[in-house]
């Protein structure tokens, strides 16, 4: 029994999200790898070797990583999986792409999303947008797992010092080659891994608005996201969706501002520690699942809130 | 060029579903169900396609029991020109979908597959990267964007740190995320319409498909509760609950 972990990072860093996977795999038997793969990822081979609790970091460092090309990585995985029980990512846009089709070349019906381990064999997963939690068994011989990171505390960055071990690479597929991208850059905590949460709905009515919450997220240290509706208005960009559909986020404060409560959202902050509302409708659902709930207009709320704040 | 669009029968995305009493599943009895919201996006996709001149014909396929025709005939009514149900009571896994998929490919040549991310059902998110894998095609996934014709097609993808552009081979697979575009609603007349397009049924065997599932479910149980909270009458007291009472703001 052992696992294999495929880091996530920019070549410099390891992403919050693995430190989240690692905690995961120390539910599972046997020793724990972490597969780091790029392009010029040195530093980040460098920082999984310092997690505590890793045995050893495979580094495979070659141009065609250079971009999370799935049609790259998946054969890597498949080259290295024989070794292994088990093999977890992150459930996130890279785990996601990536994972299915490394399963799929192994013939491995991949589990997802998983939020418990209940031995190496049975897991736990939120099916139905998390209306129903189901306990499935795997019968493949080589488990591929995606993980729900807000499910699982983080392990420390520092305190292991792993072997590192280098892999040749697979090759370039030939398949699909990067263009471009628009990252959206902010100051603000990332929107998985935030303490606070500030989110606008519909009810925002304009992207600008989004400022009133982001001032009152500076100084709650807080990162700003959104329901479905806004990013489809156009209000904030896709990386702001929380929700079944988008991120999932489990702050220890959510405060929705003119979000209705749909069932997608909740899917991705019900489990927050503490959730506030403002809406001023008492009848919207968001109330039932909210520890504090205000009944008000934003427009005159937000900004009460930001003062209060000081 | 034709576009083959994998779809799936869900329940609607508007019902809150239940937990079986005997935790073997969730009830489907009488509950309401409709094409999976994403393999509509999927859908207009490829209709658009037609409609611009840069696909000649849509194919849509559900896997499934054989009420999963009335989806077929909804996207039909989209406007998809053809149908196959490939029908089969078993439990529906994606690895053995996509192995039923392949085969559906491999009659009909497709130059592009379109589907949706995710099914809202299982939430599994796993089909068509795994179909593009069987395939040895490139997959383009969570796709809100889709440029150009022929060889090679640019896609653009919601990833969590934003957007990111791939130039992809074709054929490929492509998989769609909610602002690809707005499905449209079938007219009547449509409707009317789609009742007489052709819709071929074989089942899994026939494919040569085993669809024995590879993971066992073990329980299906409700997810923890929340209760509801209380009220709060102004900011003040929001602030004042959030700081003293829960602690979670200083
Ligand atoms: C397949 C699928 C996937 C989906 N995935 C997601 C997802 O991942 N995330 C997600 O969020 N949604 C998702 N949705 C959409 C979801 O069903 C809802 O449509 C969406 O969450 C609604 O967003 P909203 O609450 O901002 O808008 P609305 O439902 O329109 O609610 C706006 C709220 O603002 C309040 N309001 C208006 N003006 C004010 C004011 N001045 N002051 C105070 N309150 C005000 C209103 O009372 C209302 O409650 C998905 C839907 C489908 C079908
Ligand atoms: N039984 C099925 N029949 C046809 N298409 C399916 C089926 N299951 C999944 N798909 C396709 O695969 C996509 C992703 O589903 P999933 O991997 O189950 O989340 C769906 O949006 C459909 O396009």
């Amino acid at each position: 029994m052992s696992t294999l972990i495929l880091a996530e990072h920019d070549n410099n860093e390891i992403a919050a999200a693995t430190y989240s996977v690692v905690a995961a795999a120390g539910h599972l038997s046997g020793d724990i790898d972490v597969l780091v793969a790029g392009s010029g990822c040195g530093a980040a081979a460098e920082a999984a070797a310092k997690i505590p609790g890793v045995a050893k970091v495979l580094v495979a460092d070659s141009a065609e990583y250079a971009h999370d090309i799935a049609e790259n990585v998946a054969p890597l995985i498949v080259k290295l999986a024989s070794g292994y029980s088990h093999v977890l990512a992150a459930a996130s846009t890279y785990g996601k792409n990536v994972m299915p089709r490394a399963a799929a070349l192994l013939d491995v019906q991949q589990v997802s999303d998983i939020t418990e381990i209940e031995s190496d064999d049975t897991f736990v997963r939120p099916i139905y947008a998390g209306n129903a939690m189901a306990t499935v068994q795997s019968t493949d011989a080589i488990k591929l797992v995606t993980v729900r990171t807000t499910a699982f505390e983080p392990v420390a960055a520092e305190g292991g010092s792993a072997a590192t071990e280098t892999v040749e690479g697979t090759g370039d597929a030939g398949l699909a080659t990067f263009v471009s991208q628009e990252v959206s850059k902010s100051e603000r905590p990332e929107l998985t891994t935030a303490k606070v949460v500030i989110s606008g709905g519909r009810g925002m009515k304009a992207g600008e608005n989004f400022a009133m919450l982001e001032k009152v997220a500076d100084k709650l240290g807080a990162a700003v996201g959104a329901s479905r509706a806004a990013v489809d208005a156009g209000y904030v960009t896709n990386d702001f969706q929380v929700g079944q559909t988008g991120k999932v986020v489990a702050p220890d404060l959510y405060i929705a501002v003119g979000i209705s409560g749909a069932i997608q959202h909740l899917a991705g902050m019900k489990d927050s520690k503490v959730i506030a509302c403002i809406n001023n409708d008492e009848e919207a659902p968001i109330f039932q699942v909210a520890d504090y709930g205000l009944v008000a207009d934003l427009f005159d709320a937000v900004p009460e809130l930001d003062k209060e704040l000081g | 060029m034709k576009v083959l669009v994998p779809i799936k029968r869900v329940i609607d995305a508007n019902i809150k579903v239940r937990v079986k009493a005997d935790n073997s599943g969730v009830e489907t009895q009488n509950v309401k169900m409709a094409m999976n919201p994403f393999c509509e996006i999927a859908v207009e996709a490829a209709v658009r396609m037609k409609e611009a001149g840069t696909a000649d014909e849509v194919v849509v396929v559900s896997v499934g029991p054989s009420n999963s025709q009335e989806t077929l005939r909804t996207g039909l009514a989209m406007g998809a020109d053809r149908a196959i149900l490939v029908e089969t009571d078993d439990p529906l896994e994606p690895l053995s979908v996509a192995k039923v998929l392949k085969a559906v490919v491999e009659k009909e040549s497709p130059g592009l597959v379109i589907m949706g991310k995710q099914a809202i059902d299982g939430d599994n998110n796993q089909t068509g990267q795994m179909l593009a894998a069987l395939l040895g095609w490139s997959q383009g996934t969570f796709v809100s964007k889709i440029e150009g014709s022929g060889d090679t097609i640019n896609v653009t993808r919601e990833v969590d740190a934003g957007l990111a552009t791939v130039a992809i081979k074709t054929p490929a697979v492509l998989t769609v995320d909610l602002r690809l575009n707005e499905p449209r609603y079938a007219s009547l007349p449509n409707i009317m319409k789609a009742k007489k397009k052709p819709l071929d049924t074989m089942t899994a065997a026939d494919l040569g498909c085993d669809m024995t599932p590879r993971v066992k479910v073990v329980k299906v149980t409700e997810p923890p509760a929340r209760d509801a909270g209380v009220k709060v009458a102004s900011v003040a007291e929001l602030v004042d609950k959030l700081r003293n009472e829960a602690k979670v703001i200083s």
